[in-house]
């Protein structure tokens, strides 16, 4: 790197900053909890465990609810929101990404239907099969999105971002499963919510570590003061999920502190794009020194 | 059909931005002082599709110089949108907004552009962004002036350059040209290059080129740019990967009993 003018032009950035305004934080949560709990109600309707079914697919439903309202409310033009579905373009994350959406919403939402009013059994079966299958794609399929870009600090971690979100998803899927489930039924979602946790601040690490330099962002102002609340908040929320066991206040205490830790882990992921897009330095850095 | 920038023989004049602003009737986006130079629109965007950018440095213009110069040089440039053989833009939008026309050229169709914004951070140069002015929202960068290439015109910029530091023609006829120049001005100026021309760099080569006088960095261009979505195939790989251990982790949970 010495003797080279990193500073480049007035210090501007190289490459533009994300035009992404919070809702899409927001929804890389919404998104990983619905996929989360697609595949936790599916799981659970398998092996006959229906009250965990039936919380994990209202779960799902609401997030899928939230989900699209948050993507075309930070459109530019949010009236051609359609326009998404106009092609089918696998080059596109994005495009792909709103086929998954539109599939998964739709069988999450007559899924959650059917288990509202206890009608259609077949319709139920099929839809939560569909949404549950659909789920762990919706849940990572975020990551390629944003990998897919020029930003350094979240192109060079295309190989460890699905983890993190998958892991991020399991997390909070399961603490919502375990606020929101009679506590005899809640057992595998508070092993999914334990493993979730433990899994996402392993993820967490390794992408920050293979990061090197271009991690920076991730030890740094807003990114860095969210990469360390959500690690501390994961990691308290699982102890203490740990030690609670089927304590109803204690654990559901632990979940909400998972949750949160997915949150401001979704948050530090999207600042740390910020923070590594407006410093001309990554960028030359990931271009000069190949890691 | 592509541009040849020699910035060698820039003067600076902004013919090309006004020329620019003239014919595709681009918005104002503010006649700022910055401190930087002369330069006064910053960098590309929505609403600034050529871009000169000066640079003051106190080095000799010319090899030699140093001897009875004052040490001091004046790097202008007139940037504009690449026209990646490999277009990330055009790769990642969603809506098919972006497309590539019969001229090679990547043009935004913009009744079709619903404002997404994912081309904005995919892009390796920073030129498309988001218009946020008179509520448009879309995203807008560099035609190529289609609307005159594609009769058979010369886009605005290279028709107002008065130093012929913009030329507009054929690509392999603008890379022969450009390698002549380079073997005319290599021995004179210090750090002269050519920057994008090159079919086999990490964009397939620019359908906008240039001759440099320096690293590409000082010009605040990315020295190896890179098409993100050539690494796509190894993302979805790495995600299918994510999904399978997040389904096994749900079925491995349910395993251990309800309670």
């Amino acid at each position: 790197m010495t003797g080279r003018p990193t500073e480049g032009y007035y210090g501007r950035p190289i490459i533009k900053p994300p035009v992404w305004k919070d809702e899409i934080a927001w929804y890389l949560f919404t998104g990983g909890l619905a996929g989360g709990s697609s595949a936790l109600g599916l799981a659970a309707r398998v092996t006959g465990n229906r009250a965990l079914a039936r919380s994990a697919t209202f779960t799902a439903a609401a997030a899928l609810t939230a989900s699209p309202v948050l993507l075309v409310k930070d459109l530019g033009r949010p009236e051609r929101f359609v326009n998404m579905l106009r092609v089918v373009k696998p080059s596109s994350p994005m495009n792909v990404g709103s086929w998954i959406l539109t599939a998964a919403g739709t069988a999450a939402g007559a899924a959650a239907a059917c288990e509202a009013t206890d009608v259609l059994p077949r319709v139920r079966a099929l839809s939560q099969g569909v949404a549950g299958l659909l789920g762990p794609a919706l849940a990572t399929y975020t990551a390629v999105l944003i990998s897919d870009t020029a930003v350094p600090v979240w192109h060079e971690a295309r190989n460890e971002l699905p983890l993190v979100f998958a892991s991020g998803a399991a997390a909070s899927a399961g603490a919502a499963a375990v606020i929101l489930t009679p506590t005899d039924a809640a057992g595998p979602a508070r092993r999914m919510m334990l493993a979730g946790a433990v899994g996402e601040i392993a993820a967490t690490t390794v992408m920050e570590r293979r990061l090197g330099d271009l991690g920076e962002p991730y030890h740094r102002g807003e990114a860095g003061a969210l990469a360390r609340a959500a690690k501390a908040a994961t990691a308290v929320g699982a102890a203490l999920g740990a030690v609670a066991g089927r304590r109803r206040f204690a654990g559901r205490l632990a979940a909400g502190l998972v949750l949160g830790g997915a949150v401001a882990e979704r948050f530090a992921v999207f600042r740390a794009g910020f923070q590594s897009a407006e410093d001309p330095r990554y960028v030359v850095m990931s271009q000069r020194s190949p890691r | 059909m592509g541009f040849f920038t020699d910035t060698s023989v820039c003067i600076g004049c902004k013919a090309c931005e006004v020329a620019c602003k003239e014919w595709n009737q681009v918005p104002e986006d503010g006649l700022l002082f910055t401190a930087e130079s002369y330069d006064n629109t910053g960098g590309l965007g929505a609403d600034t599709w050529r871009h000169v950018a000066f640079i003051e440095q106190d080095r000799p213009l010319r090899v030699g110089d140093g001897e009875h110069g004052d040490g001091f040089r004046w790097l202008m440039s007139s940037d504009v949108c690449k026209h990646c053989t490999h277009a990330a833009c055009l790769d990642v939008c969603p809506t098919g907004a972006i497309i590539r026309t019969e001229l090679g050229t990547v043009v935004v169709q913009e009744d079709v552009c619903n404002g997404c914004g994912y081309c904005v951070p995919a892009c390796p140069f920073g030129v498309l962004d988001k218009r946020e002015i008179e509520d448009d929202g879309r995203v807008w960068k560099c035609t190529l002036c289609y609307d005159r290439t594609r009769d058979g015109l010369t886009p605005a910029c290279a028709q107002a350059c008065p130093t012929e530091s913009i030329q507009y023609g054929p690509l392999d006829e603008l890379r022969e040209r450009a390698g002549a120049r380079l073997d005319k001005v290599v021995d004179g100026f210090a750090g002269a290059r050519l920057y994008g021309e090159d079919p086999n760099d990490g964009v397939g080569g620019f359908g906008a080129f240039f001759l440099l006088l320096d690293e590409p960095e000082v010009y605040g261009l990315p020295p190896n740019p890179v098409d993100t979505t050539r690494d796509l195939p190894g993302m979805w790989r790495s995600a299918a990967v994510a999904a399978g251990a997040l389904a096994l982790g749900v079925a491995a949970c349910l395993l251990g009993g309800r309670r």
